[in-house]
């Protein structure tokens, strides 16, 4: 058996297959290399996002040095949570290739019907969070319904979702239009006060690493002992001492003001667990493949129906997540709500954030990476002074150029053959 | 591993079509068609366009069921009524389309719908691991299995394709025009894979317009012609002039070549039952049923 797997992968034509396992000081650099050569094949990753990301809080800072004071960055890690958990919803349906317009609406729907129950009717608060996220849920089944019973495409379904919950929003909240909820309830400390002690939040720093770097060491060993190109130990300490450093001076410099939010810590914390699942499951295997061929995966047995309408379902159960979470910070639901530009901005932040409208390619991170684009150009023009004229302008603009680099890239891969 | 199977005059019928009959409408597609595959046997279905090759591979792959005739899988009557019944059988079609997922890789590809798990998540080593052997049972040239499918040329696409057909280790492959968007070397590339198939003692059904392929790698031609069949020829006594010749309509089923012996069982005569000549034969003008 080993015998034969020997000399599996040169025989197979994967250049420095055997190299890569070995510790040397070579392999760090040959890292570096493939990671060049993968980007100039317009395979760019998260790459844009980030560049484009050092670009705004740069010129900011120039602009205004608040800006990246701890305490303003603390505000925008809090600013990020409602709309982010929304924009993750997004990229849910970008990955298999649909649309939801929807999730304002949702979101807003979701927010009026946790004030109503939890003030108006004085339901346990956790009883009324979760009649919030059922409405989510049966709104995105009903989208999944439409969408595959009658073949309607996802625009239009969730177009119409759109005016339809708005006003079912409005409904719900009745003549008061504004339902304050309690200061003194949970749900609002929560959103508003709640923040990780610092040494906890160091703790989890360094757990997160721990878990990220066990699971990258214990794929290593399985597959250096299948015999299986491998990614080098020094690799993986680049990879795990990298993100330490970094979660680190992130959360001590959060800490020099109120720290990490809860509700950050939450929004970051789905996004992982989604991540897992797309990647690590056969649940996400299927989606992805949708995305890239629904006839294919129609073929190799997958249940394509299924597929959809779990992620119609779990896109608004996620808008729903963010309804809650916006009325919590608030403080208050009322008829705006999940209106205005809350909708657009999560759709925009799954896009800027590298999750392709073109289906099956983007990962959870694109929602965390969007989101944080587009509330650093909105406090950033704040700060300034500039009205949300000028703010809604500059994220039209920063939309339009991820759209391009989206574009262009994907022009490239098919030129270099990475399509 | 598979125990390749050194080819023997004895195989051992796999598949058996006798009488099949289709129409669409007032159209028929086939009429009285005997097919049959033995292990280990490349058998290629020649015809004109709308000589009823793909209906007949659809009958197969149970896309359509047929209205007439009756089909026998190792010995036993079978009813393919849809998809999921022909690839519980281990009848596994590759379509020209191919059907792969772009953005996915080689491994995540061949293992779509089927893939391994262990602890909850999917057990990409495992995958992995048998993708190379597979791989390498097929000598097959792929760059890396972890690249997008998108990134391969058209022969190596047509390789994850035919790769991705054996993950249930069927008894009978199709392979639909296999060849025919591929250049030289790539064309080369798969009808190697074929020969790995027979080797590994797999029945292939080849359905191809390509004569020079045909005559390279089958074992047996079955040329259909206006929905019946034309002919049964053995592969190496028979000419690309005759083959055109039967499917253009220029001979009618000549028994040439082919004695009905071939095939094991002891119902042979029965099978085989090829249109007598008289019936058939229009003669060199006339070559046509209508």
């Amino acid at each position: 058996m080993s015998g034969i797997r020997d000399d599996r992968a040169p025989a197979l034509g994967d250049p420095g297959a055997e190299d890569e396992r070995m510790l040397s000081p070579g392999a760090v650099r040959r890292a570096g290399l493939a990671v060049v050569e993968r980007i100039r094949g317009g395979d760019l990753g998260s790459l844009p996002v980030i560049v484009g990301l050092v670009v705004i809080w740069t010129a900011f800072q120039l602009l205004n040095p608040v800006f990246l004071s701890s305490r303003n960055l603390v505000n925008l890690t809090m600013q990020c949570a409602a709309t982010g958990t929304i924009a993750l919803g997004i990229v849910l349906v970008l990955l298999v290739g649909e649309i939801d317009l929807s999730v304002g609406s949702v979101s807003g729907l979701a927010a009026a019907i946790l004030a109503v129950t939890f003030v108006e009717l004085q339901w346990n608060p956790i009883l009324a969070v979760c009649a919030a996220i059922l409405a989510g849920v049966l709104a995105g089944l009903l989208y999944g319904y439409l969408f595959t019973k009658f073949g309607l495409p996802s625009f239009v379904i969730t177009l119409a979702g759109l005016l339809g919950f708005l006003g079912l929003q409005l409904w719900v909240l009745g003549s008061a239009g504004s339902i304050n909820l309690p200061t003194d309830s949970w749900l609002v400390e929560f959103a508003q006060q709640m923040f990780l002690p610092a040494w906890a939040s160091y703790v989890v720093a360094v757990l997160a690493v721990a878990a990220y770097a066990w699971s990258l060491v214990s794929r290593a060993r399985r597959r250096a002992a299948a015999n299986l190109v491998s990614q080098s130990y020094a690799g993986i300490a680049v990879r795990a001492v990298g993100l330490l450093v970094f979660l680190l001076v992130a959360a001590w410099y959060l800490n020099l003001w109120r720290g990490v939010g809860l509700m950050f810590l939450l929004f970051v914390g789905l996004v992982v667990v989604l991540n897992l699942v797309l990647t690590r499951t056969r649940w996400g295997r299927s989606v992805y493949a949708v995305g890239g061929s629904v006839e294919a995966a129609r073929r190799a047995g997958i249940r394509v129906d299924r597929i959809y309408f779990t992620v119609f379902a779990l896109c608004s159960a996620l808008a729903a997540v963010g309804g809650i979470l916006a009325a919590a910070r608030l403080g208050a639901a009322n008829q705006s709500t999940g209106g205005g530009d809350v909708n657009l901005n999560a759709i925009a932040a799954a896009v800027i954030g590298g999750a392709s409208l073109f289906g099956g390619r983007g990962t959870a991170f694109s929602a965390l990476l969007g989101i944080v684009v587009i509330q650093s150009i909105s406090s950033g023009l704040t700060l300034l002074n500039l009205d949300s004229s000028v703010r809604f302008m500059v994220t039209g603009v920063v939309l339009v150029l991820a759209v391009i680099v989206d574009s262009i890239s994907r022009r490239t891969r098919a030129a270099t053959g990475r399509a | 591993m598979s125990t390749p199977l050194t080819p023997s005059p004895r195989r051992s019928r796999v598949l058996t079509m006798r009488g099949i009959g289709k129409h669409f409408g007032a159209v028929k597609a086939l009429t009285d068609v005997d097919f049959w595959v033995n292990e280990g046997e490349v058998v290629a279905l020649i015809g004109d366009n709308g000589a009823g090759k793909s209906t007949l591979v659809k009958i197969l792959a149970g896309v359509h069921p047929p209205d007439a005739g009756t089909i026998e899988f190792d010995g036993d009557e079978v009813e393919i009524e849809s998809p999921a019944d022909s690839q519980a059988l281990g009848i596994e079609t590759i379509f020209q389309d191919l059907a792969l997922c772009d953005n996915l890789d080689v491994v995540a590809n061949l293992w779509l719908g089927r893939e391994l798990t262990a602890g909850g998540g999917l057990d990409e080593v495992e995958m992995e691991q048998r993708t190379w052997t597979l791989l390498r049972e097929l000598s097959a040239k792929v760059p890396s299995v972890r690249i997008p499918v998108a990134s391969l040329s058209g022969g190596q696409r047509q390789t994850v394709a035919i790769a991705r057909s054996l993950i249930g280790d069927p008894r009978v492959v199709i392979l639909d025009e296999p060849t025919a968007a591929l250049g030289v070397a790539q064309t080369a590339e798969v009808l190697n894979l074929i020969e790995r198939l027979r080797e590994r003692g797999h029945g292939v059904i080849l359905i191809s317009h390509n004569m020079a392929d045909v005559l390279a790698v089958a074992d047996r031609v079955v040329v259909l012609r206006l929905g019946r069949n034309n002919g049964v020829f053995n592969a190496v006594d028979v000419t690309s002039e005759t083959l055109v010749a039967a499917i253009t309509g220029a001979t009618g089923a000549p028994r040439q070549g082919l004695d009905p012996q071939p095939p094991p069982p002891a119902d042979d005569g029965k099978i085989i039952r090829l249109p007598s000549n008289a019936k058939r034969r229009r003669g060199p003008t006339g070559g046509s049923d209508r």
